[in-house]
Parts: structure tokens; sequence; C-alpha cells
């Protein structure tokens, strides 16, 4: 009986761990590893002679990362300042109680369920001038429209923004409705009652209310932002040139297009700094808020 | 002056029909209840008076004017809520501002109403909380607060109590009572406690099933019900409804409960001669037996005395209350708490016939 009890309580461990050790040796491990890996001489396979800060200056230096970071800034912000816009008039807008709710709220959240790649192939062939709506808006007979945006250097980085926003604005209104949907049906009377109009009512009553879903989509969108990969390699592949590349590219283009594994390192290192950098003002946030409503308690 | 009329009102939400008929008036400066088992429809009668909900049928007037068709928010009602709906976001300052700031007060204006009011609901401290950082009884305050600054015609309260705790009920309930007093306000007021109905209410209206089962003031209502729902939904421990049979005649009447030698025989007045020789079903409040001593009235031949066996009590400390049985069928009486009964032996008990009611056994109403 004891070993049986001891072999029911062992797996249980196991199972408890098992996973645990796993994760802990992909995430920890090999994050310690790239860091370190970062700071040596590196380049096709590792190499441990201490380089010290030098791969750091080099990518930062580097026109690459520089094209890369002013365009996660312009689509970060755009990206995540649209994509929760339109999500929220989505989700208000379904939130009048429409006919055939459930169809719209499913045509709104499929994109979702398709990958970045397919979005991007699929944005890709709406952009590409000679088969997409260019051609089609053309072919109707006006000759000078122009929408060949994954073509331009100065537009391609907003034809990611447009498919980004396509691809995740779905899922802000799926937790903006869910937000919507529990606020207390009495808060909307008594706005009634109080003469609100639906402006007011919406700005002062209910979106206040929801403040805990606008952060948590805004860092959601934003955490989606910074590891954006796929579906710019899909688009425009980085391209014309390099004008539509963001981090995420510039890593894998060091580490495994140019053999330099050291930069490379150093380039995956900061795209995990800045995620920490805006993950952490809202763990900070949510400690704030914990030991707010300990202490009231 | 009536302050709300309420005409043959009737709501159906598809193919259920929840308000059957709805006919009530209330006067200025009354404090109207509607009180009624869950899922009765009172609250649904409430949405409608407030216009929140529309009726299917019948015409609301408030103050002399139809009001079918108008907006909520100019019917001039300010409503409490059972979970208050105090918006979250606000301080309690802006929570009783807002319905001033949307009507377009000026500024200076609300600042008075404001002072005015939170000095009235002692408020004054809390003003600048959010209501997260209220208790419950504060938040209670501040939402009848809100209600206040407008000056309505009408108040509408939905089950403003039921979320506080039994010993800030009976203050707030207090409060309230105070608070009509002082000011005068036509009150409409909806609550599942029958209790909260008999201490706050000038009248009651009793509702069953969307149907009005009762209209008329607590005194009516406790001791004449009108039928034996009313019967055995007002009071805490219920009215005791037995099946009983008359014999006699006119003027001289007597129920019997039960058969043979345990039989328990009162005499009733006031029965129609109709009734002479059929059943019914007698209808006696737990307060009307007591401990053989009491004086009930001075009257002739009210009170009767007799012998009865004990099968539970359970004091309150206040009084004790007695399962006893009566011909037969089991009754709840009320004691003075110093009587020391035996459960398993006969005890001697006084019955206040004055107060017996009795109703018909096929449609349940009270035929005297």
């Amino acid at each position: 009986m004891p070993a049986r009890r001891l072999l029911g309580e062992g797996l249980r461990t196991l199972v408890m761990w098992a996973p645990l050790v796993v994760s802990c040796a992909y995430v920890v491990i090999f994050s310690l590893w790239t860091t370190a890996v970062s700071l040596t001489r590196s380049t096709l396979l590792p190499d441990y002679t201490w380089a010290g800060w030098r791969n750091y200056t080099v990518v930062l230096n580097s026109r690459n990362w520089q094209v890369a970071y002013a365009n996660l800034a312009i689509y970060g912000v755009l990206f995540v300042v649209l994509a929760t816009a339109v999500g929220l008039l989505l989700a208000v807008l379904i939130d009048q109680r429409i006919r055939g709710e459930n169809v719209f709220r499913t045509i709104f959240l499929y994109p979702i369920a398709v990958s970045f790649v397919v979005t991007g192939t699929v944005w890709g062939w709406l952009f590409n001038p000679s088969i997409g709506l260019q051609k089609l808006v053309q072919g109707w007979g006006w000759e000078g429209f122009r929408f060949g945006w994954t073509i331009d250097r100065d537009l391609a980085i907003y034809a990611i923004v447009v498919a980004a926003i396509w691809h995740a604005s779905g899922f802000a209104m799926a937790l903006f409705l869910a937000g919507l949907r529990s606020v207390d049906a009495d808060l909307l009377k008594a706005a009634q009652i109080d003469g609100a109009g639906p402006w007011r009512t919406y700005t002062r009553v209910v979106l206040p209310t929801i403040g805990p879903i606008f952060v948590a989509v805004l860092v959601m969108l934003l955490q989606f932002a910074i590891k954006t990969y796929d579906l710019v390699v899909a688009l425009t592949a980085g391209g014309p040139g390099i004008s539509s590349t963001l981090p995420a590219l510039v890593v894998y283009d060091f580490m495994f297009q140019r053999g330099e594994l050291g930069r490379g390192s150093a380039a995956a290192v900061m795209l995990l700094a800045s995620l920490t950098v805006v993950l952490l003002p809202y763990a900070g946030f949510r400690l704030w808020q914990n030991r707010r409503s300990a202490a009231r308690a | 002056m009536s302050a709300l009329t309420i005409r043959n009102v009737s709501k159906r939400f598809g193919a259920v029909q929840v308000l059957h008929d709805i006919d009530l008036d209330v006067e200025s400066g009354e404090f109207l209840i509607l009180v009624g088992p869950s899922g009765c429809g009172k609250s649904t009668l409430l949405s409608i008076i407030a216009g929140l909900e529309n009726a299917t049928e019948g015409r609301i007037e408030i103050g002399g004017k139809p009001m079918n068709g108008v907006p909520a928010k100019d019917r001039n009602i300010a409503m409490v809520f059972q979970s208050y709906a105090l918006y979250p976001s606000m301080t309690v300052r802006q929570n009783m501002t807002f319905g001033m700031e949307c009507r377009g007060v000026p500024k200076r204006e609300q600042a008075t109403i404001l002072d005015r009011v939170a000095r009235l609901l002692q408020i004054e401290a809390l003003l600048d909380r959010k209501p997260s950082q209220l208790s419950g009884g504060q938040r209670q305050r501040v939402a009848m607060g809100r209600a206040l600054v407008r000056d309505p015609l009408l108040f509408l309260f939905d089950e403003p109590l039921s979320n506080l705790d039994a010993k800030l009920r009976l203050e707030m309930r207090m409060e309230i009572k105070r608070l009509h007093q002082r000011l005068g306000s036509t009150i409409v007021y909806v609550t599942h406690d029958q209790i909260e109905a008999m201490t706050l209410a000038t009248r009651i209206a009793v509702m069953h099933r969307g149907v009005v089962q009762q209209f008329a003031d607590p005194d009516t209502v406790y001791n004449r019900p009108a039928n034996l729902f009313v019967a055995r939904f007002m009071g805490a421990p219920p009215m005791n409804t037995v099946p009983a049979r008359l014999t006699g005649e006119a003027g001289a009447m007597v129920a019997t409960i039960g058969q043979g030698a345990a039989a328990v025989r009162l005499p009733v007045a006031e029965v129609p001669a109709a009734w002479a020789g059929r059943e019914v079903v007698l209808g006696l409040r737990p307060e009307c037996i007591a401990e053989p001593t009491r004086h009930f009235s001075d009257m002739d031949g009210a009170t009767v005395t007799l012998d009865a066996p004990v099968e539970v009590i359970e004091p309150t400390g206040a009084e004790t209350i007695v399962l006893l049985r009566f011909g037969g069928e089991q009754v709840l009486g009320r004691v003075a708490p110093d009587l020391r009964l035996a459960p398993g032996t006969n005890a001697r008990f006084a019955v206040d016939t004055r107060k017996i009611c009795l109703f018909d056994p096929q449609t349940e109403l009270r035929i005297a």
C-alpha cells in the first residue's frame, strides 16, 4: 500500500514538475545562453571568446536595426491605436443588440483564426498592383488609381499596419464585447434616467467602467506588435529593400542569413528587453492595484 | 392630486404574460409598496413606470400627464436600484451631479443642491470617494442621494435594502421612513420582504403571477387579506390556514376544526347565512393563539380558551413560537417567553376569535 501511495504522489509530482522543468529549460536556459552568446565572437558556430559589448554596438549602428526600430515605432503605435479603436467601434456596434449578432461576431473574429502567414499572403495579393485591388479598380475604369503600397518604399510599412489591424481588431472586439456585456445593466438604466445620451453614456459611464479591459487589450496588442515576424515575411519580406523590416526580421537575418550568431543574439536580447520594457509598467500597475485593494481590505 | 395612475397595464414577453391588467392609483405623498414573491412581475411594473420598459397595453400617468412613449429621462422620476448602480469610475460627488449635468443645471445650482442633499443624508465626508471605497450602507445612502438631488414627482425604489446585512437593513428602513415623513415625497417601492412592506407603506399592492391580489393599507392587508395567497404571504410566521366546517345559523355560527373528541370549536361572526353547513378554510394569525392569561379584548366571547397538544417550541427571546394541533391540524401560536411549555403534553391556550378570517376553499377568496 505505501509503495502504491508513493507511486501516486511521485506521479503527481512528476506531472506537475515535468512541464515546468521543460519550459524552464527552454525559456530561461536558452535566454541565458543567448545572452551569453551575444557577448562572444560567435559567427556561424558558437565561439566562446569574450567580445564584450561589441556585438551590441555593431547591431545598434547597423542601418538594418535603425530602420527596423523606426518601423517598429510607426507600426507599433498605429497598429495598437487603430486596432483598439476599430475593435472598440465594432464591439460597441455589436452591443446595440442587433439582429444576427452571432454572425457578425464570427465574421469579425474570423481573421484571428487565420495564421499570420495566410494573412500576409492574402493581403500581399490585394496589395499587388498587377493582380490586386489596383488592377480591379483600374479595370472598372479608374485608370489613375494606385494601390501598390507593398512596392512603395514609403508605404510598405503601412501595408503591414493595415493587414495587422485586419488580423487583430476582431480579437480586440471580442475582449471589448465581453467587457461591455459585463457592465451592470442597472448602470445603463441609471444613466438613462439621469438623461445621458448614447455618447455620454459610453464615454462617461461604460468605457471608464471597462478600463481594465483597455489595459489588457493594449498590452496584448503591443506584445503582438513587437514580436511580429511571419506577417512581414509573407507580405513584403521586409522590402522593398529593407524599408519595411522589423526587429524580429533583423534577428533572423543576422543569425541565419549572415551567419553572425553573436550579433543576432545581441539583437534578440535587445528585442527581449523592449518586450520587458513594455510589460514592466503593466506588471507594476497590477502590483499597485493589488496593494491598494489589499490595503483597503 | 394623483401622483401616479396605472390603468389596465399588461405586459407580455413573447408568449409569456408577466402582468395582467394592473390598475393602481397613488395619491401625492403616498408610499406605495409593490410586494410579492420573486417572479410576480413587481420589478417589471416598476420598470414600466420608470419608462425603462414599455407596457404591451394600458396607460401610465405621472402627475396627471400621460407617460406612454415618454422616455425615462423626461418622466420627472428618480430611481434607486437594488445594486445601487453607482457609476464606478466617478466620485460620489460626480455620481450625484451627473444627472444635473446631463440636464444642463448650472454649476452653482448643482453645488447648492449637492450640499443640501449631502447634509440631509450625512454623506458630506464621502463626496470625494469612489463607490468602491464605500461600505454597503454608505453606497445605499449615495444611491438615495443621487435620487434626491432631482426633487422628482416620483421616487422609485427597486429592492433597495436587499443587499444589506440584517442590522443595517433595519437602520436604513427607519431612515427611509423618516425621509419620507420629512420630505413628503411620493414613493413607489418594490420589495419581496413583507415586513418592509408592513413597516414602510401607506398602501400595499400584493402581487402574484402578474396580478394584483390586494391593494389596500397595511392594516387591511394584514387583518383582512383578500384571499388565501395574501393571508399566507403577509406575516412571519404566516397565518395559519386550516380546513373547517361551519355549523349553526347566521349571527351565531361556529367553525369546527377536526373530528370527534379532539375537534376545536371557534365562534365566528359576520358569515353570510348561505355558508352554514359548508366547508371553509379558516385563517388565524399566530399571535391570536397565546397563553391562557392573555386578555385580548373586553368584548364578550372574543376570547376562547381551550386545551391543545404541544409539539415543538421555538423560543426567540421576545416570545416563544409554539407548534400545536387544533383538531389534528398543525397551527402556530405565539406565547409569552416565560411560559414553560413541555413538548408532547397538553396545554391551555387563549384564542382571539375576533380576527378569524374565513376563505372559500374553491375560489380562495375571503368570505368573512
